[in-house]
């Protein structure tokens, strides 16, 4: 009877919801609260102009984003037609089936040619390798550094700096030129210090940072076709990569436990740190002089090079998806047949999208629109990304939980914390039968 | 006998004039209220508990099985949820302490002829009426280390009352003390207004001291309504979740609900989330309970 009384009222829902959509041509997006996402809708104000369907993109705050778009989704909900859901997500909503499977779209758009490689195989396609697609690369984001070209410029900091380290202050290559840079400007007196970087735990802020130091030191978190972690998350590489964050954390703010993205947008436009990390979606609010004050003395990076001359980013982003649960799934077709157009691709990154398209990416207009576009450009072809798989939000709190006490309390060693975090992932891969 | 007295409707009541009947106003009343907590309450309680037992999963579409006491076992098994309720019990005990004796020493401060009592009074219960998350989100611009007010005022430099991951959890307990001290005073201040005024002069006859007084005479007559105050805020603290999760997320103030809450709604983990939600309803009412037993005590005597 409960069972019957649950029915009647998701069937009450649709059904409401059927009869909203059915009166008029509407299609409702969904993503997280930022910018971007204001551009979308711009962009898809221009879809209404041309086709007088009208399409709205729904926000909610980054923090509830993941809560709010899998409550919708477990609820079979049909409120969202479209949603531009994180890369990490596609394990979880594929085999969950709340995504429209999108390879026959995929392959006669041939979008494997005309996206960055990187975009499809993080944000499209799962299982990995499969040449199964879920979603179209929309907007392409990773992570990069923002510095403070007045503090690195000043003709007395360079002199000094050189006198200290032997070479010339510049953004940094590699990493070790990093901590140098950061131990150089880290001056709590002053009210300064070197750098700053993500340790958020509570979503995947802190697995991002440290995955930039992993990824750039030539490590990687798995083999995400097997599932082995043993000797890859806990390698040599690693406990070096990590062992560098830690070193990092010493050079930031004081109160640097719990910072993410708008932590470290203020360590710039506050004055607080030589150089920040950040996705490449939040620099624009860096260029804008309404938004910060040292706008005209901001500079940008691409993450730099470990000490093998490995270079990977974190992958942030998004791929936009058909919700299986919508009722206008043919609206939505149709909708992204334009959104993936050369045309469109163009136009969205004019008005502040960042494209995943190849081609634009590649021409010189784009890559001198800003000052961060070409460390972009330059990035989306070197990222990497965290697992894909359903159970990925339990692997992402396992290694908040083994990962942040090192990194912001120096609890234990780099070592220990990845030998545990690789027993943990063993455990939760075992008991979802991940280990044929 | 007493099971029989319903007291009748008053024949010159409004209801009675208009044909209703008592049997028709307990049915307008009560079975409404009935429903409701069956729907809202009883059935999702049940229905919950089912869950506890199986790998159910709201994200997925894949059949549940039923896994018998594996979900209990694990969690009982884990290490850091172990430490998470030991969080949880040292958040308790440092927050119910601090608003007991912050709450009643202010209510023993207000507790005779001062100008202007009413007013103190109401201001002094302002920061209980604001919403958690708000007291929250002001109280870590506070701790800030580069501008908050709170280390300029007590010239502590840059103190890392957040960031530190041995000084957070009180200084959660301490925005906690803040917001429910109040609380605590004022049920307090209720129960010291009652106790009887010949009782002090018989013990001032008595020359009795002030330290004998209070411990003979109004803690005594305080105690149980200061019983009633401890059990709330215990139960509250037990489940705290706003203040702690706004203000910091070091792994040293991750109270036993905000582990249920990644469990539940970013992990997805359903039927294990339930399980661990059981556990916890089973310590708040075997806390409360103890509580109770001691409260009928102390009023026994």
């Amino acid at each position: 009877m409960a069972q019957g009384f649950l029915k009647g009222l998701i069937a009450g829902a649709s059904l409401l919801g059927f009869v909203g959509s059915a009166t008029a041509q509407e299609l409702t997006i969904f993503w997280a609260e930022w910018d971007p996402a204001n551009y979308l809708q711009e962009l898809a104000n221009e879809y209404e102009a041309e086709t007088g369907v009208k399409v709205t993109v729904e926000t909610t705050p980054w923090a509830d984003f993941q809560t709010k778009a899998f409550t919708e989704f477990n609820a079979r909900g049909s409120a969202y037609d479209m949603v531009v859901g994180d890369s990490q997500w596609i394990g979880a909503a594929s085999e969950a089936g709340h995504y429209v499977d999108l390879t026959d779209f995929f392959n006669k758009h041939k979008l494997n040619e005309t996206m960055a490689p990187a975009t499809v195989k993080y944000y499209a396609e799962y299982p990995s390798n499969s040449g199964k697609y879920w979603s179209i690369p929309a907007e392409g984001d990773a992570v990069g550094w923002s510095y403070r070209k007045d503090w690195f410029e000043d003709p007395k900091e360079m002199e000094a700096f050189k006198a200290k380290y032997g070479y010339d202050l510049a953004p940094p290559q590699t990493w070790a030129q990093m901590r140098d840079i950061a131990e150089f400007f880290h001056r709590p007196d002053q009210g300064r210090y070197g750098i700053a970087i993500y340790t958020d735990n509570s979503y995947d802020g802190l697995v991002m940072g440290v995955e930039n130091a992993i990824f750039s030191y030539g490590g990687e978190l798995g083999d995400y076709t097997t599932y082995k972690v043993d000797g890859i998350i806990n390698s040599p590489e690693n406990v070096k990569a990590l062992e560098m964050y830690r070193e990092l954390y010493g050079f930031t703010p004081p109160g640097w436990a719990k910072a993410f993205f708008v932590e470290n947008n203020q360590a710039i436009t506050e004055n607080l740190a030589a150089m920040s990390m950040n996705y490449f979606a939040f620099f624009p609010a860096l260029v804008n002089e309404a938004s910060n004050p040292n706008a005209k003395s901001t500079g940008f990076f691409a993450n730099p090079a470990g000490p093998t001359g490995a270079q990977f980013a974190a992958l942030g982003g998004q791929g936009i998806s058909i919700v299986s649960y919508s009722e206008n799934q043919e609206e939505a077709f149709k909708f992204l047949e334009w959104f993936v157009k050369d045309s469109t691709q163009k136009r969205w990154a004019e008005l502040g999208g960042y494209t995943c398209n190849k081609a634009v990416l590649e021409s010189a207009e784009f890559q001198n629109a800003t000052p961060y576009n070409k460390a972009f450009y330059e990035t989306m072809f070197k990222v990497k990304d965290f697992w894909a798989t359903p159970e990925y939000a339990e692997l992402l709190i396992q290694m908040n939980q083994r990962v942040y006490p090192y990194v912001t309390a120096g609890q234990g060693t780099a070592k220990e914390a990845l030998d545990n975090l690789a027993g943990d992932w063993n455990t939760t891969f075992k008991k979802y039968n991940r280990f044929k | 006998m007493t099971t029989l007295t319903m007291t009748t409707l008053d024949p010159r009541s409004r209801a009675a004039r208009r044909g209703m009947s008592d049997l028709a106003i307990r049915n307008l009343f009560i079975i409404p209220t009935i429903v409701f907590l069956i729907v809202f309450n009883i059935f999702p309680l049940l229905y919950s508990l089912g869950y506890s037992f199986t790998d159910f999963r709201a994200s997925t579409n894949a059949p549940w099985n039923f896994v018998g006491l594996e979900n209990y076992r694990t969690l009982l098994n884990d290490p850091f949820i172990w430490n998470n309720f030991a969080i949880t019990a040292k958040y308790v005990i440092v927050s119910v302490t601090g608003q007991v004796l912050v709450g009643f020493g202010v209510a023993m401060l207000l507790n005779r002829e001062i100008p202007f009592k009413g007013l103190i009074t109401t201001l002094l219960l302002l920061p209980m009426m604001l919403s958690m998350a708000v007291v929250g989100l002001f109280w870590k611009l506070l701790y800030d280390p580069s501008f908050g007010i709170i280390n300029y005022a007590l010239g502590l430099g840059r103190f890392e009352w957040l960031s530190n991951p041995d000084v957070a959890l009180y200084a959660v307990a301490l925005t906690d003390i803040w917001m429910w001290s109040p609380f605590v005073m004022l049920l307090s201040l209720a129960g010291l207004s009652a106790v009887p005024k010949h009782l002090y002069e018989a013990a001032a006859i008595d020359r009795a001291g002030p330290l004998y007084t209070f411990f003979r005479i109004t803690l005594p007559l305080v105690a149980p309504i200061l019983m009633i105050a401890i059990i709330f805020r215990t139960m509250e603290a037990f489940k705290t979740f706003d203040l702690a999760y706004i203000l910091t997320s070091q792994p040293t103030t991750e109270v036993i609900s905000i582990r249920l809450y990644k469990m539940a709604f970013q992990e997805w983990q359903t039927g294990m989330s339930c399980a661990l939600a059981y556990i916890m309803l089973v310590m708040v009412i075997a806390i409360t309970n103890i509580y109770v037993k001691y409260l009928n005590k102390v009023k026994e005597r």
